[in-house]
């Protein structure tokens, strides 16, 4: 009995194998050339190394309560030591776990930005190009007229109405963010619509909403996963902006950009205050950045060179 | 399709746009907040009577497409409400700040374009090599480099540890008492150029360059990155083949046939980075004293000054797609085939 | 030749030897992948860099090596000596320039003149491929031609310096069949009267008959026949040029089209011997370890194939190792790379005219 299902199990793996032989050789070459951007793999290591030290922040900070606001006004400003890496901030809280402690924000909230995203603009751009005539013309006024505003100015009026607060920073920047999306979608929908395996759907009868979910979402799902990668380098930049100018994340939160602006004050005396918060950010981005380039010159057979 | 036709249909468009962008702000402050009068009389308790005149006066008590006709019409009759912190009319303050804003903005787009265009340029040309390996990190690091972040580090090191670059505001005040600039643009560079105050303008000049610089780091990279994208297509394209067939030397291939070509997409992106740029200042401003629009803004926020922050985005927002219009109608003069589609 | 790839070295050419005199419009036939571009391009010097490189061979044109040419020099040939035209002409022609605009760019490449005289230029060489000089055509952006005129515009291009060699790699592929027709008389114009010499890289052999004074056959990267266009057509030796012939539509008859069974071989790994022996119906022994030298079947046609030679009864000629094989009546060639062999009786360089020869 249960060498039967060992047999069936194995002879399924091998049957799946045969059928994606292609796609897996072409995943096997895209993994090849990707290893071999050393830039890319280095950014590869920053993101995984933040996402763990986000996760285990608790286990991982020196002083994990100071990473959650606690203070040590006995300590404050002491520059980088044996005790304190990365010295200490003006309420004398460890800025190493500080900084430690930050990286969840733009981990949750690239994933919520993100996630918010894909439910607004990915559906309304596959129903646009899909269908086009006077839905398609409908969906992109719409997304002329948010593009208009410049993402952080229209967040900004936004957060400034409904207060400041990360999660309002982060339905700001859906708000901003889902009009490219549903571009990039709506294009992929507009070429999709007219392959064989679509119209043959059609012509069967099967409904528009299958033929969406089935056929055109899931072949959309590339290209928007790469430009995700490569936006939310952007999106981390424009939380840690919102935050710097008091708009995002409020103290005692860890957030890299609040750091920065709380910093400030004390640049000419405690440099280390801004500056460990503003290597973290940059680090990141360019992490992101990195990764995101090499993504795209793989999967995007038009600019592979 | 004729550029007349291609610019009434671009016009046209523009129009519909301002529209939405009015519907956005309109819904913003006026709908979704609970109790608008309140926005529009500023912090504080209020009578009955307040409360009821600025009912009145928003118009409140009609229907919402009515209401947004209202709001329209003084929007195009130029009266954006008065801001709650100044008492003055927005759109008089907005103008006020603006120019030195321009100043800022049109300096970095301009350091930005030239760097950006003929670094990835030249990074195409040498495909491959250690210049286009240099050029692509320096753009990667250009673009992942917080601009707040490096405004500060600048001001580290310019100032504080080499002494060279002033930090703060358009002008130093001795030189602003001594050597007044007549207000002609509004802007401190362009006005002391034009009358000849070469103390001043010389003054002004180095209190430029660390925003500048703080502010084109981004547009710089990305400027980079398109243009040696776009270029690298050009350079491999079948026309430029058939030159290299035709002997054109490299020199003319690189910088007419495939940089012509290659303007499509990075004016494009030029044109977004415009409204980066635009935001950006609000950063950059807000550290180097730069009193313009940005310091408005950042100030009207800080305060809940509502009929400024409405009039900043409205502002951003037209300016944004009045650039874009330009780059498109450039775009076109480019490459006559935009056109047909 | 070879290609640098990511899977490895493909070695694009191996054996291509071909003469073109002056006057002459010498059709280079074969299927895809099997190296008339890349022979094309070569000539150009068009082959992408770091990755194509030239290990071994010459292309002597009047006497001059043109591999060994400082790319200043060459660069002042092309265009005005040697020049090309394309397959896809509306691609060839950069969109965001007009017609006078990109051909008197080229004028004043190569001759010294004012932007008038340029433009006489340009007028007198779109006349010479049939366009009307107006000032219309010239102001003109090629997105706005039909394509026959995309591709005259191109010759115009092409010739608008006098030069006297031209490549034209499958010119009337991305065309109508109509206008091909008018683009192949333009060629024969070309070449009776401005005595442009012609390389035509077609894979329509229908193309080629009715163009071209001498074909020369290739596969898998080998000139593997070439002689007088009627003579290669009607007694066509080598079993791929015989394979070629039969795959043409024969007049009205309506039976199936015949196909060479298999396909081009791996130019990563080429078959040892000749390169066409695993889809040869008259495959010998020898075929599969030695590969065949060109010998002289009938007067300047020439042919690489060893069931010929033995049916010939001339005797065999038999290459082992390095060394160059030696054909009865043919002349051997060498395919050693670097070693380079000119031998009397066969198309050889020394010749009036233009003079081609690649190894």
């Amino acid at each position: 009995m249960m060498d039967t299902t060992v047999a069936v199990r194995t002879s399924r793996f091998a049957d799946w194998r045969a059928r994606h032989q292609s796609g897996i050789e072409e995943a096997r070459h895209n993994l090849h050339v990707f290893l071999r951007d050393k830039l890319a793999v280095a950014g590869l290591i920053v993101i995984v190394a933040t996402v763990v030290v986000a996760v285990f922040a608790a286990y991982l900070a020196p002083y994990p309560e100071q990473g959650r606001g606690d203070s040590d006004m006995a300590n404050r400003l002491q520059p980088p030591s044996a005790e304190n890496i990365m010295g200490t901030d003006q309420q004398g809280r460890d800025v190493l776990s500080r900084v430690m402690f930050g990286a969840r924000i733009p981990l949750v909230i690239s994933v919520v930005v993100t996630a918010g995203v894909l439910l607004v603009g990915v559906p309304l751009g596959g129903i646009a190009g899909y269908f086009g005539g006077w839905i398609d013309e409908a969906v992109m006024r719409i997304t002329d007229i948010f593009l208009a505003f410049p993402a952080l100015v229209f967040a900004m009026a936004l957060v400034a109405f409904l207060g400041a607060s990360l999660r309002n920073v982060a339905l700001a920047l859906v708000i901003t963010w889902w009009p490219w999306y549903a571009r990039l979608v709506r294009g992929m929908a507009i070429s999709l619509r007219e392959r064989p395996y679509v119209l043959a759907a059609k012509t069967m009868g099967v409904s528009h909403f299958t033929i969406i979910r089935r056929h055109i979402l899931p072949n959309a799902f590339g290209p928007v996963i790469v430009q995700m990668t490569v936006d939310v380098g952007a999106v981390i930049l424009e939380v840690a902006a919102l935050s710097f100018i008091g708009l995002g994340a409020k103290p005692p939160t860890p957030e890299w950009g609040l750091m920065i602006s709380e910093g400030r004050q004390y640049i000419l005396s405690a440099w280390w205050l801004s500056t460990f918060a503003g290597i973290a950010v940059f680090g990141l981005v360019l992490a992101y950045n990195l990764v995101g380039d090499a993504l795209r010159d793989i999967l995007d057979p038009r600019l592979k060179r | 399709m004729t550029f007349r036709a291609y610019i009434i249909r671009r016009l046209a468009l523009l129009v519909f746009v301002i529209l939405g962008v009015m519907a956005v702000t309109f819904v913003v402050s006026r709908v979704i907040p609970t109790d608008p009068t309140a926005l529009y009389l500023g912090g504080g308790r209020h009578t009955p009577e307040q409360k009821a005149a600025a009912r009145e006066a928003l118009g409140l008590d009609k229907p919402l497409v009515v209401q947004f006709g209202l709001y329209v019409k003084d929007f195009v009759r130029g009266d954006w409400g008065n801001s709650l912190r100044t008492h003055r009319p927005v759109l008089g303050d907005i103008m006020g700040f603006l120019p030195a804003s321009l100043e800022l903005i049109l300096s970095a787009m301009a350091l930005a374009v030239v760097t950006g265009i003929s670094m990835g340029a030249f990074a195409a040309y040498r495909k491959g090599r250690l210049a286009d390996h240099t050029g692509r990190v320096a753009a990667i690091a250009g673009v992942s480099l917080p601009s707040f972040f490096l405004a500060l580090v600048l001001q580290i090191v310019f100032f504080r540890v080499l002494g060279l670059l002033p930090v703060a505001g358009q002008l130093s005040i001795s030189v602003a008492r001594e050597y007044p600039v007549t207000d002609i643009t509004g802007m401190v560079v362009v006005d002391s150029l034009i009358t000849g105050n070469w103390v001043a303008f010389w003054d002004a000049l180095r209190h430029l360059i660390l925003p500048t610089l703080a502010l084109a780091a981004y547009c710089a990279g990305t400027t980079m990155r398109m243009t040696r994208s776009a270029m690298l297509d050009a350079l491999e394209s079948d026309y430029a083949r058939m030159a290299y067939a035709m002997g054109v030397p490299d020199r003319v291939i690189v910088g007419r046939y495939a940089l012509k070509n290659a303007m499509a997409p990075v004016l494009t992106v030029i044109g977004l980075l415009f409204a980066y740029a635009l935001v950006g200042t609000f950063f950059i401003e807000q550290i180097f004293a730069w009193p313009g629009l940005g310091t408005y803004a950042t100030i009207s926020i800080l305060n809940l000054d509502y009929p400024a922050i409405m009039g900043v985005t409205i502002i951003v927002a037209l300016a944004y797609v009045t650039v874009n219009l330009i780059v498109d109608l450039i775009i076109a003069k480019l490459d006559p085939r935009v056109m047909l589609s | 030749m070879e290609f640098r790839s990511l899977r490895g070295v493909v070695k694009a050419l191996n054996g291509v030897y071909l003469t073109v005199h002056e006057r002459e419009i010498v059709g280079l036939v074969g299927e895809s992948g099997c190296g008339k571009t890349v022979t094309g391009y070569s000539v150009l010097g068009l082959l992408p860099k770091p990755q194509a490189q030239v290990t071994s061979g010459r292309i002597l044109f009047k006497g001059d090596d043109l591999l060994a040419k400082p790319q200043q020099e060459m660069r002042a040939l092309k265009g005005k000596v040697i020049s090309m035209v394309f397959q896809d002409p509306l691609a060839s022609l950069n969109p965001v320039f007009t017609v006078g605009e990109q051909i008197s760019r080229v004028v004043r490449v190569h001759h010294d003149l004012e932007k008038k005289a340029a433009l006489e230029a340009v007028r007198t060489a779109l006349q010479a491929t049939g366009l009307p000089p107006t000032d219309a055509l010239l102001k003109s952006y090629p997105h706005q031609l039909s394509g026959g005129m995309r591709q005259r515009v191109c010759m115009a291009m092409a010739i608008s310096c006098g030069a006297g060699l031209l490549v034209a790699d499958e010119p009337t592929t991305a065309l109508d069949v109509t206008i091909q027709m008018q683009i192949l008389k333009l060629l024969l114009r070309l070449r009776d009267e401005l005595g442009v010499s012609q390389i035509l890289i077609t894979h329509n052999v229908g193309v080629a008959a009715q163009t071209c004074d001498r074909i020369a056959v290739m596969y898998a990267g080998n000139v593997v026949e070439e002689g007088p266009t009627a003579d290669v057509l009607k007694r066509p030796r080598h079993p791929y040029t015989l394979a070629l012939i039969e795959c043409l539509p024969q007049g009205k008859s309506a039976e199936q089209l015949k196909t060479i069974p298999g396909a081009v071989p791996d130019l990563i790994d080429p078959p040892a011997g000749c390169r066409f022996h695993e889809r040869c119906a008259h495959v010998r022994d020898i075929c599969r370890d030695t590969m065949p030298t060109p010998f002289e079947v009938a007067r300047d046609h020439w042919t690489a194939c060893h069931w010929v030679q033995e049916k010939s009864g001339r005797g065999v000629g038999v290459t082992t190792g390095h060394e160059p094989g030696v054909g009865a009546a043919g002349v051997p060639f060498n395919r050693d790379p670097g070693i380079e062999h000119t031998a009397g009786g066969g198309p050889a360089t020394g010749e009036s005219g233009d003079d081609i020869r690649r190894e």
